[in-house]
């Protein structure tokens, strides 16, 4: 009885709490930034470090140079628990905040990046998907509020045939390649590059899916390890499905040399669970590794002070540094914009146009200590990919390494691609491509 | 006291058989429709309507599907994110292929569509029940989303495997897919549309078919030998209920996100829209939308109320919390009344009619 009327009662207080609404203000003179994390669930692992990186950059760039030309960053977290659903609704409960709304967003995930691209789109807000996303968004014409800089996943398809072609003494004619990836979107994404590349270099190209989250590929890697047999294996992995493909190759006997893993199959926490057997294994990256630059300095010191709000075992790992180039970009971007629209609280829109002019020279890298950290990017109203290039690092059994320079990619052939793409995407969607000159 | 119904005489069979025979519920029923019509919009912002009420009735239409067939029919079935999968790709396959189709035929055809592959999967019904036939509908759900993955023809070879819902109007000028669509406008286009097909739902189960439905739930031997072929009250079972998914499926993918890939309907999705049957209450139309109220609203309320209560509280603090509650008030609820919210809700309504003399 008791147990009834206090159900009844908790029914009639849900209901109450559902009516109220409201939003928490936000200081007015400061560029507000939402930042999407996944600090739970089962991609935790790297989505703790990113967030740790963002958090670190634009706390360094409030303490130490007083906000962008003195406008300070403002940001609020979102926990997105890497859910599509989740994301839109961060993305939404976010959007709204700050003196002028979000001013950009790095979604982290390319689920959640696809479902963003139309919403941001219309509200004019830019989405910075560094390194992931939709490759054709590449094409500013038909995506104009999209940014895949400094490099997309077929342009990192073409950089690991590259690599694979030098070391395998300069031809792949004969050769076979075989891809493992994470059957979703993001997964998919190079498989038309790589069956391009297949024709023009003479190498059989075969794919294999794994069905997500990626904990059970033995079948998989016996018929890669006994019966293909192939020269190199490319893969397109995310979360446990790394350290999982990983220790099965190595119980196929699979050599880790020839083994290459995207930039989101190349943490601290994709190698590290696999242990031993991960040693040799090779990965590409968009940016560098370690602590050697400079702004490294000034983080250590922020955090000495107890300013920092990284967890510090985070520092200098892969994911931690690729949000460290993440918010330089962005903040560049501002800094841009500012210099047409005075120093304020920028819309998205005005952002948007910093983007388009954003020339990331080596000299501003070392200016802002990142230097080793990323290459020179210049962005345009067209090429939102701005020409970006990838290393390859090798895991050591202890720390990555960089055992190559930044490569570029053939984008002279990349480019059309992209461009056919965004076409159909418009054309599906009814868009009319913006002119660019 | 408020339910006082001295004086309510019905003088015609129709006002017997009405869905609300109480004057009280058919008074809230019309002022909460006019809060629904007219206060949300003009209330509640943008981020409420998009992420809030948008899926909620999503969810809701999901739900009721499942309901007929669970709940109504006693078939148990895990293959409700196949079926979604199914509506959200057929419409995007009608309205890509005929860009002049009106959008609401488009959810319809489609709807029709996963009917028919929902009648597929149901004919082990006619064999199998129980635990066995829900692993059967699981097979569904892993091969519907295996079909949409694998063949890019369902993707027009997008190399991601994603689609995109084109943007489309419900009449000239009002536009209820694609980013340009004003949250109001979907708000009120679905709530029509789910309310329409609710009140459908609630006739159906109220007619001879429905009346077959829940003769083979409760008992399917003495079902058969009164008269109702099992296999006809099964297969509609199945198909109406496959047509309710299939178009919340639809909506989902073209009205709530805009753009989808098969993964979002992985298995993870049918318990979502089984657990809202089971917590709303099985066999009921009501207890449809209260689960799917509770399992969609609540944990974005939690998610929500640190902010509101103004605490700096971490998220990741937030999130754990968050399943903590709800993952305590599931059980809570359960303990309660194990058939579900609906049940709750009319335990409390007799309550009231007998107030203040209870026995």
């Amino acid at each position: 009885m008791m147990f009834r009327k206090l159900g009844l009662a908790a029914v009639a207080a849900a209901t109450l709490a559902g009516s109220v609404a409201a939003t928490a203000p936000v200081a007015a003179q400061e560029q507000f930034v939402p930042l999407l994390v996944y600090r739970t669930g089962p991609y935790a692992p790297n989505g703790i470090p990113l967030a740790d990186g963002f958090n670190d950059y634009m706390q360094l760039v409030n303490l130490r140079d007083g906000g962008i030309d003195g406008m300070k960053y403002a940001w609020e977290e979102c926990e997105t628990q890497y859910n599509n659903d989740r994301g839109v609704e961060c993305y939404e409960r976010l959007k709204g905040k700050g003196a002028t709304g979000a001013s950009i967003v790095n979604p982290y995930s390319t689920g959640i990046t696809y479902a963003l691209i139309e919403r941001a789109t219309n509200d004019k807000v830019p989405v910075l998907s560094m390194g992931y996303g939709r490759a054709d968004a590449s094409d500013g014409t038909v995506f104009p509020y999209v940014f895949t800089m400094p490099i997309t996943y077929w342009a990192g398809a073409d950089v690991m045939v590259q690599y694979a072609k030098k070391e395998s003494g300069g031809s792949l004619e004969g050769k076979k390649i075989a891809l493992v990836y994470h059957d979703s979107a993001y997964g998919k994404e190079p498989i038309a590059t790589l069956e391009r590349l297949s024709k023009e270099e003479g190498f059989q190209f075969s794919s294999y899916p794994v069905a997500h989250p990626g904990l059970e590929q033995k079948a998989t890697w016996l018929q890669i390890g006994r019966q293909l047999r192939p020269d190199w294996v490319f893969m397109w992995g995310w979360g446990v499905m790394n350290s999982t493909a990983i220790k099965e190759a190595a119980s196929v006997g699979f050599p880790m040399e020839k083994f290459i893993g995207i930039w989101w199959s190349g943490a601290e926490a994709d190698v590290t669970p696999a242990g031993d057997s991960a040693k040799g294994y090779k990965s590409l990256n968009i940016t560098g590794v370690g602590t050697e630059a400079p702004i490294f300095r000034d983080i250590e010191k922020m955090h000495a002070d107890g300013k920092g709000l990284a967890d510090k075992a985070n520092i200098g790992t892969v994911l931690y540094n690729r949000a460290l180039v993440n918010a330089f970009y962005y903040t560049e971007a501002i800094r841009v914009a500012q210099g047409e629209f005075g120093t304020k609280p920028l819309t998205g829109e005005q952002i948007q146009w910093g983007f388009e002019r954003l020339d990331v020279t080596q000299e501003m890298i070392d200016n802002a200590g990142m230097t080793g950290l990323l290459s020179p990017v210049k962005i345009t109203c067209a090429d939102h990919e701005g020409g970006g290039s990838a290393v390859v690092q090798q895991w050591d059994g202890s720390k990555w390494s960089a055992i190559t320079d930044f490569i570029a990619p053939r984008r002279d052939a990349l480019r059309p691609a992209y461009e056919e793409s965004a076409a159909q995407y418009a054309k599906e969607k009814g868009l009319t491509p913006r002119s660019c000159n | 006291m408020l339910y006082r119904e001295a004086g309510q005489f019905k003088t015609s069979y129709s006002a017997d058989q009405s869905i609300f025979p109480i004057r009280q519920d058919r008074i809230a029923l019309v002022l909460f429709g006019l809060v629904a019509v007219l206060a949300v919009p003009a209330l509640a912002s943008n981020y409420f309507l998009e992420t809030i009420f948008v899926p909620f009735l999503v969810f809701a239409m999901a739900a009721i599907g499942l309901n007929i067939l669970t709940g109504y029919c006693g078939q148990l079935s895990l293959g409700t994110g196949g079926f979604m999968a199914c509506g959200a790709f057929f419409s995007y396959k009608l309205a890509i292929a005929f860009p002049d189709l009106h959008i609401i035929v488009v959810f319809l055809l489609a709807g029709f569509g996963t009917a028919a592959v929902g009648v597929l999967f149901g004919v082990p019904s006619l064999r199998i029940k129980g635990f066995y036939l829900a692993v059967a509908t699981l097979a569904a759900q892993f091969f519907l989303v295996w079909v949409f993955n694998k063949f890019g023809w369902w993707t027009n070879y997008s190399p991601s495997g994603v689609i995109s819902a084109p943007p489309r109007e419900i009449f000239p000028g009002f536009a209820v897919t694609g980013a340009q669509a004003d949250p109001i406008t979907k708000y009120l286009f679905l709530l029509a549309f789910v309310a329409l097909l609710a009140l459908m739902a609630k006739n159906l189960v109220r007619s001879s078919i429905g009346r077959s439905w829940m003769a083979i739930r409760d008992m399917d031997i003495a079902a058969e030998i009164i008269g109702i072929r099992p296999l006809w009250a099964k297969l509609s079972a199945f198909a109406v209920s496959s047509f309710y998914i299939g178009i919340a499926g639809a909506l989902w993918a073209f009205v709530y996100t805009g753009s989808v890939e098969a993964l979002a309907f992985q298995i993870d999705r049918s318990f979502q829209v089984l657990f809202m049957v089971i917590i709303g209450g099985l066999g009921s139309i009501l207890g449809s939308f209260l689960g799917a109220a509770f399992i969609v609203l609540l944990p974005i309320l939690l998610n929500n109320a640190p902010g509101l209560l103004g605490l700096r509280i971490s998220v990741e603090l937030i999130s754990h919390l968050e399943f903590m509650i709800f993952g305590g008030l599931i059980i809570f609820f359960l303990i309660v009344e194990p058939h579900g919210l609906a049940r709750l809700w009319q335990i409390g309504k007799e309550k009231l009619r007998l107030w203040p003399f209870p026995y």
